[in-house]
């Protein structure tokens, strides 16, 4: 195994014993970036010598001292460029501040590195949508990463990062973590703070690490997560050691398998992948028991109400006025607004944008937006529920293994119900994790990764992290 | 549920949005069908159920009424399309008379 290939575990240790420098990391993803970068168009950008300045400065007894972590492109570092995959922060912004994920990276000793591609805004689910580039699946040239951490995955994937932060509103971690085969977790909703990353949809977006395995998940998590002054969402609870427990195995618990994940619509090679995860569970002691989460089939009509009802708002920011694409060619303040948004956002923008004010527009808001609220309330009930009977919750990650590039672009309703496994635990404010399960062979010959997502109760990362870990593969 | 088509034209204005004819034209028959897709909501009986706005209850959280440090002035305006004079500029919003 390559030093590129290297868990963050495994660097821990290497730097630990002195048989390996920071800087050493810094060169090998230079050389990776420089043979993979131009096929996978996992960075948007990166400054190979700040890195190396900053490991030869980097504080190794820290738990992730001197380590390169990649960076989505919609989590402000001081200094850089923040594009959102976006035309619009194309030119001229850079962050006059930094995320509090990146405080607490540097705090543990690691390095942020790099601008990962990312569908415009986080909007998407292939990374089709960056105004800025184009992301492949590292397995297949031909299909996509998934989306909307397409780079965050990719670059893993691709051997060109140790481990990334990616944003998750709807599935957008999980879903390239399962098609590009590496690590995903979502944490629970106010774990981690949002302050720094661009909003999507507030009640929505988590942000959270891409990694090679279950272990390096954990220590990311433990980097990143608690309380923080500057998120009002964010959660004043303890953190705990996430670490401790995750080798104790899944003997004498209780796993769930929601029946309305495994019905029609999924690939039957999917499916076997998934059976194969459960089995292995089973053999490692764990308890398999069939649950229902009845309002399954109204979570994506829920997510498409609520999440672009959401970003019509939060997008408004982007005004022409303080920062990002003005229009030069009007005078009057209106048309200033209607240009320079017209002009800065690609098409799913538009759309969500216009879907988002339609629904809370006079005379639709109850009838959608309300609805839709309520809606949601069910679905985090079906999930108490669940919890009440079960430890954790077993399910694919995606429908079917990475898509072609450039399949659904003129059916965006097609593209949304393939996010059907990902979109609740993010209504409901769960935890959820994607585990490599495996491949599936295409049509032309490649193997396509698949995920088993791990589902846990609010805050239930702990025991989350021992389900993912009895059954990631080694 | 609203079963009649969504007025991109004007949802648009309303969004800040000036689309061109040809995108109107696209996102129509897109819109419609998610909005369509959307009607399966209206299935459910919610009636007593309480909305959801927020994932977990946290409410009316303050900040210590203390004076801090803000963002530098110059790294803000720097980000600015325009400036002068320390201010962001912007085209007149007063019209004349």
């Amino acid at each position: 195994m390559s030093l590129a290939q290297s868990s963050l575990t495994d660097l821990r240790k290497q730097i630990g014993a002195g048989t390996l420098q920071p800087v050493d990391l810094v060169d090998e993803l230079a050389s990776s970036i420089e043979a993979r970068n131009s096929e996978v168009g996992a960075y948007l950008s990166y400054d190979i010598d700040a890195a190396r300045e900053a490991a030869a400065q980097a504080d190794t007894s820290l738990p992730l001292g001197g380590i390169p972590i990649g960076i989505k492109d919609n989590i402000n570092v001081l200094g850089e460029t923040c594009t959102c995959g976006s035309r619009y922060l194309e030119k001229g912004y850079r962050s006059p501040y930094e995320a509090t994920v990146i405080q607490r990276l540097r705090a543990a000793g690691a390095i942020p590195f790099g601008r990962l591609n990312l569908d415009e805004f986080a909007m998407g689910s292939a990374t089709e949508n960056s105004a800025l580039g184009k992301t492949t699946n590292p397995h297949d040239p031909s299909r996509i990463p998934g989306g909307s951490s397409g780079g965050s995955a990719a670059a893993v994937a691709a051997d060109m990062a140790f481990a990334t932060l990616g944003s998750d509103t709807g599935g957008s971690i999980r879903q390239p973590a399962s098609h590009c085969g590496v690590v995903g977790l979502k944490p629970s909703y106010g774990r981690v703070s949002r302050y720094g990353l661009v909003a999507f949809a507030s009640s929505l977006d988590q942000i959270g690490p891409l990694t090679r395995t279950v272990d390096d998940a954990a220590l990311m998590l433990q980097a990143i997560a608690g309380h923080d002054k500057a998120d009002s969402t964010s959660l004043d609870a303890p953190v705990p050691d996430y670490s401790a427990e995750i080798d104790q195995g899944v003997a004498g618990m209780k796993l769930g398998l929601p029946k309305e994940y495994f019905g029609e619509g999924i690939d039957p090679e999917v499916r076997k992948r998934v059976d194969e995860s459960v089995k292995r569970l089973e053999e490692a002691g764990a308890d398999i028991v069939e649950i229902s989460l009845p309002h399954t089939e109204y979570a994506v009509a829920t997510y498409y109400i609520i999440a672009p009802a959401e970003a019509s708002s939060n997008l408004s920011r982007f005004d022409g006025i303080r920062y990002g694409h003005r229009n030069r060619e009007t005078d009057d303040l209106l048309d200033l607004y209607k240009l320079s948004r017209e002009e800065g956002f690609g098409p799913e923008v538009k759309r969500r944008i216009l879907l988002g004010t339609y629904v809370l527009s006079s005379g639709y808001y109850d009838a959608y937006y309300g609805r839709a609220q309520k809606v949601r309330t069910l679905i985090r009930q079906d999930f108490e529920k669940a919890f009440e009977q079960v430890d954790a919750i077993l399910s694919p990650v995606a429908p079917s293994p990475a898509r072609k590039l450039g399949e659904n672009s003129e059916d965006p309703l097609q593209e949304y119900l393939s996010d059907i496994y990902t979109i609740a635990a993010n209504l409901a404010g769960i935890c959820a994790i994607s585990v490599p399960a495996g491949t599936v062979a295409s049509d032309t010959g490649t193997q396509l990764p698949v995920g088993l997502q791990v589902l846990g109760p609010h805050l239930g990362e702990a025991s989350l992290l021992r389900v993912a870990k009895a059954a990631e593969i080694r | 549920m609203a079963t009649d088509h969504i007025d991109v034209r004007y949802v648009a204005g309303l969004a800040r949005l000036e689309l061109t004819d040809e995108e109107c034209a696209t996102f129509q028959p897109q819109l419609d069908a998610i909005l369509k897709y959307a009607e399966t909501l209206s299935q459910l009986d919610v009636e007593g159920i309480e909305p959801m706005a927020h994932p977990v209850p946290v409410y009316d959280v303050m900040r210590e009424d203390v004076p801090g440090t803000s963002l530098p002035v110059e790294a803000v305006l720097a980000n600015a399309p325009e400036q002068a004079q320390g201010q962001i500029r912007v085209p007149k919003v007063i019209a004349e008379a």
